[in-house]
């Protein structure tokens, strides 16, 4: 206690520290060193580097974990936990934000929005992703969440001169800045239930409460709100759809894959460590907020015809999966919500992708009949998408039947037939409006002869997320391996 | 100790990826010295090996790590050798390679080299996991693998009506095998909970015998439908004929010598199932015996050289199925080996033939070739003497213990057996003879084929001619059980003297007194359609089974089940979601007020739902 | 201050709470309710600090420190929205801007 900033903090913060510094790095090199826009591609590299310092830390965090045999190291005076879960979360946003950051410059180009805060921006929201899946304070997670949602308002509302742009990032910024009003509401309860902001004594203070003590129930409403909001599950999840819309496509790809997985960490930890002792309070909640989501992200999914629309239904569709898994909440439903919280992360991305790269000078590209004849005109892509397509879908061999498959066995496992049984009539849903993109591109005629707006960076994102949306669906165990580590213990 | 036994799957996988990637850019040189180079290395790396690893006792098993691991149920990446394996091998890269080689002449005008390469390499990929394997899983996987390229490969020429048609045919029935398949594995996963062959065999082992039919019996017969498909036993043959229309390389390799040995291979690795399943074992001895006569007969009717060739492959894979049938494992595989060498050589001969008269393969419209292809005629009638079951030759060696056996399982099916050689022996030397002597029928101007093409032939039929002296039964011996019983040797004066008198009618009819066998087949009359036309067995299918199915799927299925349920189901939920989807966009109205409305809404319900569920407990 | 029980700062931040709430549903100008918003993180403030209070620890407060932070750097982002909303539309009014629905 008496040192306030010990050589353990100082090497658990590590990436954090790095995320931070490069950041704000890119935002002074942008007028510094790189005036002109035609050099901002150069900020990729600088972000790359930023990424490698990043995962360096992870790397020796990792390895300190496991040459030592720990489970975790806790930091700044409990405030901070690394563990295999924080590990796994992390190296999954370093994935992601390099492949966003790849993928965008071409796009940003094309509309006029090239600016070199973007790639700071995505290392700062990474930042605060790392204290998401990281922290185990109140405060910690709470900072965390919004300096990753603060970094999600700007990049949403990054096409200034676009109405739709800054409607959405208006419409997020709104119900953001609600939800975590109601989220912090909650936590100053907790923090009066408990004279505590470290998540163990909340979990210690709560479990001695009374089960329908009305604070208590107050408290866990308004945190359950806050936080279900974030991943967007119904019927909190009215901002997504509109936002995602709005939202410059690659920054779309970056909520829908980043966010959602960060705020899944931040659920997690909430939920299986203040909340877990009050478990029969929360499940029918959590059940219901489960169920709409797949009914109104399902259902709202087919009528749509714009995809970046129809793939934000689809996600909250897809977080009512992954709510289910924590449902069920045994073992495999816990490496099923990592699993599945990833493979998502990886389908989802690619999808996104293919309509980066269909964004072109004269062609918004968003709408399905876009995507008509595309195995005609560019099959790679095509074929692609149509590998996200069946993994959004859940049929083997994708990576996305491997995450179905987990969640659905732990519900089986634990009980919940009526729950696996609703889940697998949305699977039969889904099939349907994920197979009107697929109907689009390898059966309708071709309208658009402009090529994509391919570049070296969507190659190499489609490539890798192709890779490994197909390589977890054929071989899946080196990857369940790494989920199994990310359990909390 | 690791042998790296992945390499010898993986080079040909690296084959593959590397002319799809790049074929359609560089030139053929690179795409068939990438294509043969790859192969070869895995045949030299198949010979290390093996060499390391003799004799080869018990088997090597290399564990890769877990593949699907979930609950109790867990299937591990792990290949595997033992001496049966080491025979497979060594047949399918070495036969293979000489494959590869020849088909760089012989594809040498052909559009789409590349992907021929490509598709090629991705066969032997699969087909070298299909026999490493050490799980009935991962065998299954190379076994769809192995249909899936035989599929491309049929449909090569994708331009021809008939290659799409042949290569949908083969798809089809293969899926009726690999549907048994599948339920064999799924019967092996509740009876004995793991697909691992080192716990499926210990398992059965301990389990008595079954007189009446049972479980094992079960799964024996389903795993033999899925034999029945690949490797084209009554009544799935009906693919691999058609399958002639893919590039005759492909008929060599993947329809004569390899992947349709398949079931022949599988059976044999199975043995402790089917040897405690003898009703199942019966099953399969009296279909391939079965298969075996009446695909020769169709055999000794056909014009088609290619056609002669393929129905003489299902009628030899009869043999091989009766000799696993009779519970002469050895002997079985040991006929595959021969028969690779042989019926590999055949069909290269053949396509050296088909190259020499520029695609001509109508048996009537050639003649007296041996003057312009002397190589080919020589390297034929080797591979004709070596079917034909002469001794000292392969062909004699590896028959006459598949009969041998079956006679002392049943009498009867050795003199089927061994009336059917003779009519093999007929068949054969009819189409050398129709080819090779007499006066040259056609128009144009045959000529020899290139070296690349005629050396694998050379090779080819050396192996043919000497293939019966390599010791396969014996290497085999530890591997499968012993066969009781003394054999009777002078039976093999039976066949020997059958075969020979198959020739000499074939010499009588087509070259001594040509003109003779066409009064027999007119004197025969019905008799003689029944079978040119192949039994009608392609034309009762079809009004038996697709007429129905396809009529029945276009009225029944299609009006009732597929307008009615199935439509109605999709488009009931996709209908009545589309229904639902508008009442619910509506709810997305756009404006954020009525947004907030719905999370606050949501946290009251959240409220009162949490302070009952809390109140209640 | 000693004889103020703590129930009385914990009701008073509850109605301060629900005002914000109120305040954002039923206000329609966007500056309106972004103030709204702020009035609720407010309340939090002052739960956070009355709670801090009673058990005589610092963490509440130092919570505090960071929910005003973080409410300024809200505002900062939100006013740049809502101006660059502003600049496209020539408008405040959150019924106006539905561009984005269904």
């Amino acid at each position: 206690m008496s040192q306030y900033y010990t050589s353990t903090d100082h090497f658990v913060l590590i990436p954090a520290l790095m995320l931070a510094l490069f950041g704000c790095a890119v935002l002074l090199f942008d007028f510094l060193i790189f005036p002109h826009p035609k050099q901002r591609k150069w900020l990729i590299v600088f972000l790359i580097i930023g990424e490698i310092f990043t995962g360096a830390g992870l790397w020796r965090q990792q390895s300190f974990l496991s040459s030592y045999g720990l489970n975790e190291l806790t930091a700044f005076n409990g405030t901070l936990t690394i563990d295999g879960f924080a590990l796994f979360f992390n190296w999954l946003f370093v994935l992601l934000s390099v492949l966003v950051a790849i993928v965008s410059y071409r796009y940003l180009e094309i509309e006029n929005e090239h600016h070199g805060e973007y790639y700071g921006l995505i290392l700062l929201a990474q930042c605060g992703m790392f204290f998401m899946a990281t922290g185990t304070d109140l405060i910690t997670l709470f900072l965390g969440l919004e300096l990753t949602a603060l970094s999600f308002y700007v990049m949403v509302g990054f096409l200034r001169t676009q109405k739709r742009s800054n409607e959405a990032a208006m419409k997020y910024l709104l119900l953001g800045a609600f939800s975590s009003g109601l989220l912090v509401y909650g936590f100053s309860l907790f923090y009066g239930l408990s004279g505590s902001t470290k998540i163990v004594d909340v979990a210690d203070a709560l479990a001695a409460r009374e089960p329908g003590d009305p604070l208590v129930v107050l408290a866990m409403a308004a945190v359950a709100v806050g936080v279900l909001f974030k991943v967007s599950a119904a019927p909190f999840h009215m901002w997504a759809p509109d936002a995602y819309e709005g939202a410059p496509t690659t920054i779309t790809a970056f909520l829908a894959t980043g966010s959602k997985a960060a705020s899944f960490a931040f659920l997690m930890r909430i939920f299986l460590g203040p909340l877990e002792s009050a478990r029969p309070t929360w499940e029918p909640l959590l059940i219901g907020a489960a169920v709409l989501s797949l009914f109104i992200g399902n259902i709202a999914a087919v009528t749509q015809t714009n995809v970046k629309r129809l793939l934000a239904y689809s996600s909250i569709s897809h977080a009512g999966y992954i709510l289910l898994g924590l449902i069920a909440g045994n073992e495999t439903g816990l490496i099923g919500v990592a699993v599945y919280v990833a493979v998502y992360a990886f389908m989802t991305l690619g999808a996104f992708l293919v309509l980066v790269a269909l964004r072109r000078r004269d062609l918004i590209g968003e709408d399905i009949e876009d995507l008509a004849g595309l195995m005609e005109s560019s099959p790679g892509y095509a074929v692609l998408m149509l590998i996200f397509m069946l993994s959004l879908a859940g049929i083997p061999p994708t990576a996305g039947f491997i995450g179905k498959y987990y969640i659905l066995l732990a519900l089986i496992q634990t009980g919940h037939y009526t729950l696996a049984v609703i889940a697998a009539v949305f699977v039969a849903v889904a099939i349907y409006y994920y197979f009107r993109i697929v109907r689009a591109m390898f059966v309708s005629e071709r309208k658009e002869t402009a090529p994509l707006a391919s570049t070296f960076g969507i190659k190499v994102a489609l490539a890798v997320s192709g890779v490994l949306t197909l390589g977890i669906g054929i071989y899946p165990d080196p990857f369940l391996r790494m989920a199994g580590f990310s359990l909390i213990r | 100790m690791m042998e790296q036994l992945w390499l010898i799957p993986a080079l040909p996988l690296a084959g593959f990826v590397v002319n799809g990637v790049l074929g359609r850019r560089v030139s053929k040189a690179v795409v068939h010295t990438v294509a043969i180079g790859t192969v070869a290395l895995s045949f030299l790396w198949v010979l290390k090996t093996l060499s390391a690893l003799m004799p080869l006792e018990t088997a090597h098993v290399e564990r890769y790590g877990t593949w699907i691991a979930s609950g109790s149920l867990e299937f591990a990446l792990e290949f595997a050798v033992d001496r049966l394996t080491a025979v497979m091998l060594l047949v399918v890269t070495g036969v293979g390679l000489v494959i590869h080689i020849y088909s760089v002449g012989y594809m040498a005008h052909e559009g789409g080299y590349y992907r021929f390469f490509a598709f090629l390499n991705l066969f032997m990929f699969f087909m070298l996991t299909l026999v490493l394997a050490n799980n009935f899983l991962l065998l299954f996987v190379g076994w769809e693998g192995v249909g899936l390229c035989s599929y491309l490969l049929i449909g090569f020429y994708f331009l021809r009506r008939s290659a799409t048609t042949a290569g949908n045919k083969a798809f089809i029935v293969n899926r009726i095998g690999d549907f048994g398949f599948s339920l064999a594995m799924f019967l092996m996963v509740v009876t004995f909970g793991s697909l691992d062959f080192a716990k499926v065999f210990p398992a059965v082992e301990k389990m008595p015998v079954e007189a009446a039919a049972g479980v094992v019996t079960a799964i024996c017969l389903l795993l033999f439908v899925g034999a029945t498909g690949k490797s084209a036993q009554i009544p799935l043959y009906v693919w691999l004929p058609d399958a002639m229309e893919g590039p005759t390389p492909v008929s060599a390799l993947i329809h004569a010598a390899t992947m349709v040995t398949a079931g022949v291979y599988m059976i044999a690795r199975s043995w402790p199932l089917f040897t405690h399943a003898p009703l199942a074992m019966d099953v399969v001895a009296t279909i391939g015996l079965l298969t075996a006569l009446v695909a020769a007969t169709i055999g000794m009717t056909q014009f088609d050289i290619k056609k002669v060739f393929a129905y003489s492959t299902v009628s030899q894979l009869g043999y091989m199925i009766l000799g696993v049938g009779v519970g002469a494992f050895g002997a079985g595989i040991f006929h595959l080996v021969t028969h690779a060498f042989f019926k590999a050589l055949l069909f290269l001969g053949s396509g050296s033939v088909i190259h020499a008269l520029s695609g001509e393969q109508d048996l009537r419209k050639m003649g007296g070739l041996r003057k312009h292809t002397p190589i080919t005629f020589v390297t034929l009638v080797c591979a004709g003497v070596a079917i034909a079951g002469v001794p000292p030759f392969s062909g004699f060696f590896s028959k006459d213990e598949i009969l041998l056996a079956a006679h002392h399982h049943h009498p009867w099916m050795y003199w089927i057996g061994a009336l059917t050689a003779g009519i093999t022996a007929f068949y054969v030397f009819r189409a050398i003879f129709l080819c090779f002597f007499g006066e040259y029928r056609g128009e144009g101007r045959p000529h020899e084929s290139p070296p690349s093409m005629t050396i694998p032939l050379i090779v080819l039929a050396a192996l043919s001619l000497g293939g019966g002296f390599l010791p396969v039964p014996h290497f085999l011996d530890p591997v499968f059980p012993a066969m009781e019983g003394q054999h009777e040797s002078a039976l093999v004066f039976v066949s020997v003297a059958l075969g020979l008198a198959g020739i000499g009618v074939a010499a009588w009819f087509y070259v001594l007194r040509p003109g003779l066998a066409d009064r027999v087949a007119a004197s025969l009359g019905g008799l003689y359609r029944l079978v040119y036309n192949k039994y009608f067995v392609d034309e009762i299918y079809w009004a038996a089974v697709v007429r129905p199915v396809v009529g029945g799927s276009r009225t029944l299925l299609w009006r009732v089940m597929d307008a009615g349920v199935i439509d109605g189901i999709v488009n009931g939920i996709g209908g009545r979601a589309r229904d639902a989807g508008r009442l619910v966009r509506l709810l997305q109205s756009g404006n954020i007020r009525s947004y907030a409305t719905w999370v606050l809404l949501g946290s009251v319900f959240a409220i009162i739902g949490m302070g009952l569920a809390g109140g209640l407990r | 201050m000693a004889g103020v029980p703590l129930a009385w700062y914990l009701i008073l931040s509850a109605i301060l709470f629900a005002l914000g709430i109120a305040g954002f549903l039923f206000r329609r100008n966007l500056i309106t309710m972004f103030m709204s918003i702020e009035l609720m993180l407010n309340a939090v403030n002052l739960s956070f600090v009355a709670f801090s209070y009673k058990f005589g620890r610092v963490d509440g407060q130092i919570f505090t420190f960071f929910v005003m932070v973080v409410a300024a750097a809200e505002a900062a982002v939100g006013l740049a929205i809502i101006l660059a909303v502003f600049r496209t539309r020539k408008t405040l009014a959150v019924d106006e801007i539905d561009s984005l629905k269904y």
